[in-house]
């Protein structure tokens, strides 16, 4: 463990691994609350998610090629990313809706196929990146250093998701939404038009997903293939934190960001991936055990 | 009928179909050659540079009255396939082309993983395969005989890079052996190839190795080993992932203001990260298989500085060629001059004339060992100076002379 | 006497197919093992209604464990990774000692761990065993790819097929056929047995089934056992005939065989005996046209196709069948079922 004696040594670098994961985790908890509207509201999941992310990280490229600041990216791919949001309801999602959970999952996991061949096709496989020319905050003599772009992705992410708390809370749209969430056929009965709430909430996610990936762009680099990433990780902090749980998603992205970054550094980058994975299906496994204590059964 | 009697005719007629859709391919007047590249999946950056490569020497040999065996002209033509990235794919893909499509000339995919995978099959089959993308060592010690490769091994390519920093070790106040060195090498055989290439290099200088991390495939974020690189200030930061290794190793390099004297890696060009980062990847070292600034010429592009003028023109968006390019011409290249030598279309004949290469292209010399690998042309580091490529190894070819220790982010 | 006759005739023409289009055996062979991922997936997928994306585990395994077993037996280790000299091909019947050692070993081990993972994972329900499975195959191919005993990232070249066995298409087009043949049959014989009441009971209500009192767990963990001890076999072949193993593509690759045998499943329609058969042959063959036609488009059809494949026909070709000619097909599809319950 020669990696932890530096760490022990160093304790500095604790912090650089902390923030690292921590603004990583920012951005996780933006998608992976998307997914939890999205899980919640229609009962679907969505693996498709991560091809959204990928889709607004080409958009603001897009934008970024053409001269225009990567920052127009985040709106302008919010929009656009709710249309095609739309769109896929409407041609595919309105129909699995009310079906088996697993045909969702499948059809969403076309849905993802199609994207990245068809941004493959479009962009090309080239990995792209938009610079937003921030530059770098250092702190602690230097030790620590904190690119400017990770902090405002950050920002950004936590004040989506409060504005989202708000739209939930106060509108009108947001309180249709959530009763659909407990109760499609109630809601039904009582004149809301379900379709057209699962339209927005799907739309919204889509929305959201682009706002992250124009983060995504601006921070790392973008390329058609690197959807899955985002889609597991969203899933997994979704199921810790639970279906509707806003601070909670918010705290497990933060952990989940925080966690892979020590592990890529304490098990060596070979083994982060793996970890990110054997620790879905741990977190499985102990929910269940958790809640057979609890005499429920997990569907 | 109910369903069970008739699914197996159901299946018998679809194979029908399949057979019906793919006959062999036409001979007449031209010669084919297979290749399965990637068009999409991870390496599909790298496939259509292959692919160009490719392309262009058919287009640039076909004009030029196409090759000439046994006194009769033949146009070259190519059939492809696309593997996806996927070894699985890939030799499923070879077995076709061999054996629905009766290719009996092969030229190579892109990446070491995907040779490895076909080798065994043109092996099995005698096929010839001659490929300019498959760099790694454990191809050429499986004896096989069919199997040719014009580029230099991997455990070569950044093997320049360790030397350099062992010669100017001085500068830094050291002697060679203090120097330390980080690895970060995505875990796929070309990156482990040049690896175990590196260790070798650094072990006989008595370099400490002090990270040795493999990013993994599907990597977004090397956040984790850069801190690692932080804290432990290595003198040699050495990484090597593809095109998307490059690109991130770049960008994250500079966004958490990494210090290393030295930084080198493979793909800068492929990445183009002179484009994409201006300014912060001033410095970087790339090795690379070939430069445009050599001085070796032949008969069909002329000089290779005249191969970069022509590929600028044919395909848009490159400023630098990439080597993987440029070597895949030359794989198509040393197949025209194998034909026209043996004078024969018989794979065996051909087998034996490839064997017998013994020529320049504008890529460079090529000579084949017994076992199939490029022996007589050395491998290049160019390093990133104000946007433009230079070469600093070795010493025949040094444009300038290396800028070590880097200035730190500090200074620039 | 009907039944006898007609796998006859199947049993014929899958045997002259490889003859008569030599060029084609290798595609054969992989149909062959189309049919196996589709029919092992249905098994826990369809009848027991256990959807799994993470069966491909087996498969991985089963290919690495062959694979090692092959190499340890013959070759010295050391030798065979340090990329020193050339290697000799086996003697034919080394070739086939190791082979068949390696696929027992590949059973066995898969069989032991659908045991110790099933405990497990198999008390999970719906989605989130569909996700764990997901995340069980995935972790699977990065652990490997972090083990330099099996070659880690760099992969593992498996042994070359020696001269003297015939020709190495026919070989392994009929190898893979045996074993789809054998998991047919087998799976015939289970479904048509008390176990194959027992899983579709729990695919239809688990807890029901287990208030009459099955052994749910039971039933499950043999379902998936059966399930990867095919799959482990399939792997260790395909080792062979793909002749290189790459931990993350070819062993575990669960977004292109972990997905693909849930769609062939779904494709032909799930829970039936035949529809995994039929789907894989639709899907295998509709791929290799897409390749050959679809230069480059080919995932991007693909992925259009599974949406409309799942949106569209989500019960399948026989769902669909049964569906839309009740007449004609649903009473000889019901009488099918019946005939297999009283055989």
């Amino acid at each position: 463990m020669d990696n932890l004696q530096i760490l022990l040594d160093a304790p500095i670098f604790s912090v650089q691994l902390l923030i690292d994961g921590l603004l990583v985790g920012a951005i996780f908890a933006l998608v992976a609350y998307g997914m939890a509207l999205v899980w919640g509201v229609m009962n679907i999941i969505n693996i498709c998610q991560g091809e959204y992310v990928m889709l607004g990280g080409f958009i603001t490229y897009l934008l970024f090629s053409w001269g225009i600041s990567p920052f127009v990216g985040i709106p302008v791919a919010f929009v656009v990313l709710y249309l095609v949001g739309w769109l896929t309801y409407r041609v595919v999602i309105c129909r699995v809706v009310e079906q088996d959970l697993f045909i969702s999952i499948l059809a969403t996991f076309g849905i993802s196929i199609l994207l990245q061949q068809l941004m493959n096709q479009l962009f090309t496989a080239d990995v792209q990146t938009a610079e937003a020319g921030l530059g770098t905050a250092f702190l602690f003599n230097n030790m620590v250093t904190v690119p400017w772009v990770k902090v405002v992705g950050f920002v950004l992410a936590l004040s989506v998701g409060v504005v989202l708390v708000l739209f939930m809370g106060r509108s009108r749209m947001g309180q249709a939404i959530r009763a659909t969430a407990q109760n499609a056929r109630a809601a039904r009965i009582m004149g809301i038009d379900t379709d057209r709430v699962y339209a927005v909430t799907y739309s919204i996610n889509a929305a959201i997903c682009g706002a992250a990936g124009a983060l995504v762009v601006m921070t790392w680099v973008v390329q058609a293939f690197q959807g899955l990433a985002y889609t597991v990780r969203s899933f997994m902090i979704v199921v810790v934190a639970g279906i509707g749980n806003l601070p909670g998603v918010v705290v497990a992205g933060l952990g989940l960001g925080a966690a892979e970054s020590y592990a890529g550094f304490l098990l060596g980058a070979e083994f982060q991936t793996a970890f990110i994975f054997s620790l879905l299906v741990v977190i499985l496994l102990w929910r269940n055990y958790r809640l057979r204590a609890q005499r429920k059964v997990l569907r | 009928m109910s369903v069970r009697r008739f699914s197996p005719y159901l299946a018998a007629l679809a194979s029908a179909l399949l057979l019906g859709s793919a006959g062999p391919a036409g001979a007449g007047e031209s010669i084919t050659l297979g290749a399965a590249v990637s068009e999409t999946g991870k390496y599909s950056t790298n496939g259509k540079h292959t692919r160009n490569g490719y392309n262009l020497a058919i287009k640039r040999i076909n004009e030029m009255g196409g090759i000439n065996v046994g006194g009769k002209s033949y146009q070259l033509k190519i059939i492809y396939y696309d593997d996806e990235s996927t070894p699985a794919r890939g030799a499923q893909l070879a077995e076709r082309l061999i054996k629905q499509d009766g290719i009996k000339y092969m030229l190579g995919p892109y990446s070491s993983g995907l040779t490895k995978a076909i080798a065994p099959v043109t092996e099995k089959y005698g096929i010839p395969m001659v490929e300019g993308n498959g760099a790694s060592r454990s191809l050429f010690n499986k004896g096989y005989k069919y199997l040719f490769a014009v580029l230099s091994t991997s455990e070569q390519y950044l093997a320049e890079a360790v030397n350099l920093a062992a010669e100017n070790a001085g500068k830094l106040g050291k002697s060679a052996s203090d120097i330390t060195v980080a690895l970060a090498m995505e875990n796929d055989p070309f990156s482990q190839d040049i690896r175990a290439g590196v260790l070798d290099d650094a072990k006989r200088h008595g370099m400490k190795v002090v990270i040795d991390d493999k990013l993994p495939k599907d990597l977004s974020d090397m956040a984790a080993t850069l801190t690692k690189v932080k804290a432990l200030k290595p003198d040699l930061l050495i990484v090597s992932g593809h095109s998307k290794g490059a690109a991130l190793a770049q960008r994250q390099s500079s966004d958490m203001k990494v210090d290393v004297p030295m930084l080198a890696m493979t793909h800068c060009e492929a990445a183009k990260v002179q484009d994409k980062f201006p300014g912060t990847s001033d410095y970087t070292l790339c090795a690379t298989q070939w430069a445009s600034t050599m001085s070796y010429s032949d008969k069909w592009f002329g000089s290779a500085s005249d191969y970069a003028n022509t590929f600028r023109a044919e395909y848009e968006g490159y400023t630098v060629v990439p080597y993987q390019a440029a070597e895949s011409t030359a794989s198509v290249l040393v197949w025209a001059d194998a034909f026209e030598r043996a004078g024969s279309l018989d794979t065996d004949a051909l087998r034996d004339a490839l064997a017998a290469t013994e020529m320049q292209t504008f890529y460079g010399n090529i000579k084949f060992a017994p076992t199939g690998q490029n022996v007589a042309k050395p491998m290049a580091l160019r390093q990133i100076i104000g946007g433009k490529y230079k070469v600093v190894a070795p010493s025949k070819w040094a444009e300038i002379p290396v800028v070590f220790p880097k200035p730190t982010w500090a200074e620039r | 006497m009907k039944v006898i006759l007609r796998y006859t005739l199947i049993a014929i023409a899958a045997l002259a197919a490889p003859l008569l289009f030599p060029e084609y055996q290798i595609q054969l062979a992989w149909l062959w093992l189309m049919v196996v991922f589709a029919l092992t997936w249905d098994a826990v997928g369809g009848q027991m209604g256990y959807n799994s994306f993470g069966n491909v585990f087996y498969f991985g395994l089963g290919m690495y464990v062959t694979a090692v077993v092959q190499r340890d037996l013959y070759y010295d280790f050391e030798e065979y990774e340090t990329l020193a000299g050339s290697l000799d091909t086996l003697p034919p019947a080394d070739y086939l000692t190791g082979m068949s050692l390696g696929l027992a070993a590949s059973a066995v081990c898969a069989v032991l761990c659908a045991i110790v993972l099933g405990s497990g994972i198999l008390r999970l329900r719906g989605h989130y065993f569909a996700i764990c499975t997901l995340g069980l195959g995935i972790a699977a191919g990065e652990i490997a790819a972090g083990i330099d005993y099996i070659g880690a990232g760099s992969g593992l070249v498996t042994p070359v097929f020696p001269d003297g066995l015939g020709e190495k298409g026919l070989f392994f087009c009929y190898l893979l056929l045996a074993l789809a043949a054998v998991t047919f049959l087998v799976l015939r014989w289970l479904y048509t047995s008390r176990f194959g009441l027992a899983i579709n009971a729990i695919r239809d209500d688990e807890d029901k089934a287990e208030a009459m009192g099955l052994h749910t767990t039971r039933y499950k963990t043999i379902a998936w056992c059966v399930s990867g001890f095919f799959l482990a076999i399939a792997g260790g072949i395909m080792g062979d005939l793909i002749g290189f193993i790459d931990p993350v593509d070819t062993a575990f690759a669960g977004a292109t065989f972990g997905v693909w045998m849930v769609l062939m499943a779904i494709l032909g329609g799930k829970g039936t005996l035949w529809g995994p058969v039929i789907g894989a042959t639709i899907f295998h063959v509709t791929q290799e046209i897409f390749w050959t036609f679809l230069f480059g488009w080919q995932r991007v059809a693909l992925g259009a196709l599974i949406v409309i494949i799942v949106v569209f026909f989500p019960q399948g070709v026989m769902g669909f069948a049964r569906a839309r000619w009740p007449d004609r097909f649903g009473h000889r599809v019901e009488s099918v079922a019946d005939e297999g319950a009283t055989q």
